[in-house]
């Protein structure tokens, strides 16, 4: 199993990061790794929305919207937070876990918007892994391989 | 042929994930209201359901298409289009319970396999054998209400092949009659394609517990380590004279691995694995633990025992706190 926990040093500093920054990143990679990927998907109810997602452990919030041409940091009142840990949120990502039994047992929280949530939860499930890791330099998704599979 | 495994699909990641992962055969539905998990974002375009039907195909598994909900006069056409999509993409079978429809594929399509669905709510051999007689369907999926020798009994008396729910999500089971959900926003399973529509889902936390509410009516309040569950009207907890409890059915999943010999002898062609609105990840893991005990009671019936690994994997992708045997399973009859 992935050990992500952080020292509460680490994580005092993430947490004390104001919001732009990780949100910034965030989008960056995104726009890199999920937007060419959701192209050959219904992604147009994304649009115009606004979404939160807290990695609690790190005290970290992502805010960000989806335009036309890509995701866009954006600090506005989000239409849909989801927040769960980082080793959770990683769980997720490698598809070793389900977001329904997470959900189910109270470790991913969704608020706000449930039909835009079910969208997203969708369009995530549908996304080809292969796709995203392919948008990686080769010694990074090799390395994103290993962590999934860790 | 017995004890096929039939996997869940709500997208091709999810449709690959049951055929890697050893599933005979996998159900979907096109991206609208003609099947009964409609939930946005979810399910197979056109171009999407030949791709996976080429991938099942490439690796000798079969795709059926699940066509499950009763059409309405005004959209009769949006049903019967799907069925022609069905025939021209070379689904393995499709999954009907509207007769009017199944008259339609026989017409048009008699080359195309019919299954009953479960949603056609036919619990008697009698009502299996109509639908064979009129429409010639190859096999029928069992509501999940009756007994171990009931079944058997249906199986003894019909020449069409008879698929049972294996694991999954329990419904209130009064499949395809049910209008529950309509009480609280005027759309049915059976016509609109969901128990609960998305957009009329509200999940709040208060200090009291996280609440789950059907367009406002509250459907139950979850203690802080409680297991949540799906929020809809059946699994909900109601004050009912002076006591709150799940007033019509607790939520729990279905799991029968324990009976798999004795569905075995009963001859039982298909098993089904519940829900297309699960992830790749759960279809991976279920259709995974599966295959693995289907195998191993082909192997030797005698002996088979559920392992403990099996029974854990599973039981962590349960809904609800617990899982059962459903009325499979009634020692007092």
């Amino acid at each position: 199993m992935l050990n992500l926990a952080l020292s509460p040093r680490v994580a005092n500093v993430v947490s004390r990061l104001p919001v732009a920054p990780p949100s910034l990143a965030f989008c960056a990679v995104a726009n890199r790794l999920l937007w060419p990927a959701l192209q050959t998907l219904e992604w147009q109810p994304l649009v115009g929305r606004r979404y939160a997602i807290r990695v609690k452990d790190l005290g970290l919030s992502l805010r960000f919207t989806v335009k036309a041409t890509g995701f866009a940091p954006d600090g506005g009142s989000p239409d849909l937070t989801i927040s769960a840990t980082a080793r959770d949120f990683l769980l997720l990502l490698g598809r070793r876990e389900d977001p329904d039994t997470l959900f189910f047992s109270r470790r991913l929280v969704s608020e706000g918007d449930t039909e835009l949530g079910l969208i997203v939860k969708n369009l995530l499930d549908a996304l080809d892994p292969e796709a995203v890791l392919n948008r990686l330099p080769a010694p990074l998704a090799r390395l994103a391989q290993r962590l999934m599979a860790a | 042929m017995s004890l096929d495994l039939v996997c869940p699909a709500g997208s091709l990641v999810s449709l690959k994930a049951a055929v890697d992962n050893g599933a005979d055969a996998v159900y979907m539905g096109f991206r609208d209201n003609t099947n009964a998990r409609a939930f946005p974002g979810l399910n197979f375009d056109e171009a999407q359901a030949a791709e996976g039907l080429r991938y099942a195909h490439d690796r000798g598994r079969r795709v059926l298409l699940a066509l499950n909900t009763y059409p309405e006069p005004e959209s009769w056409s949006r049903w019967t289009g799907a069925v022609d999509a069905a025939a021209r993409l070379g689904m393995d079978a499709v999954i009907l319970a509207d007769a009017g429809l199944m008259r339609y594929a026989v017409k048009h399509h008699p080359k195309l396999r019919l299954h009953l669905s479960v949603q056609g709510s036919a619990t008697s051999y009698e009502a299996v054998n109509f639908y064979r007689e009129h429409f010639g369907i190859q096999r029928a999926v069992l509501p999940r209400v009756l007994s171990l020798p009931q079944v058997e009994n249906v199986v003894k008396h019909t020449d069409a092949e008879i698929e049972l729910f294996g694991f999954g999500g329990l419904c209130v089971m009064v499949e395809g009659r049910c209008l529950l959900s309509s009480y609280c926003t005027g759309e049915s399973p059976n016509s609109a394609g969901v128990c609960s529509p998305a957009k009329a889902v509200q999940w709040k936390d208060t200090p009291t517990g996280l609440e789950s509410r059907l367009n406002g009516v509250l459907l139950d309040r979850y203690g802080k380590d409680e297991k949540a569950g799906y929020p809809t009207l059946c699994k909900g907890r109601f004050d009912v004279a002076g006591e709150t409890y799940y007033a019509i059915e607790e939520p729990t999943s279905l799991n029968t691995l324990d009976l798999l010999p004795e569905m075995q002898k009963i001859g039982i062609a298909a098993i089904k694995i519940e829900g297309r609105q699960r992830s790749p990840a759960y279809v991976a893991q279920v259709t995974k633990v599966w295959r693995a005990a289907i195998d191993a009671v082909r192997k030797n019936a005698d002996t088979f025992q559920p392992t403990p690994a099996w029974q854990a994997e599973l039981n962590k992708l349960s809904e609800g706190q617990s899982h059962t045997l459903g009325a499979y399973h009634r020692p007092w009859k």
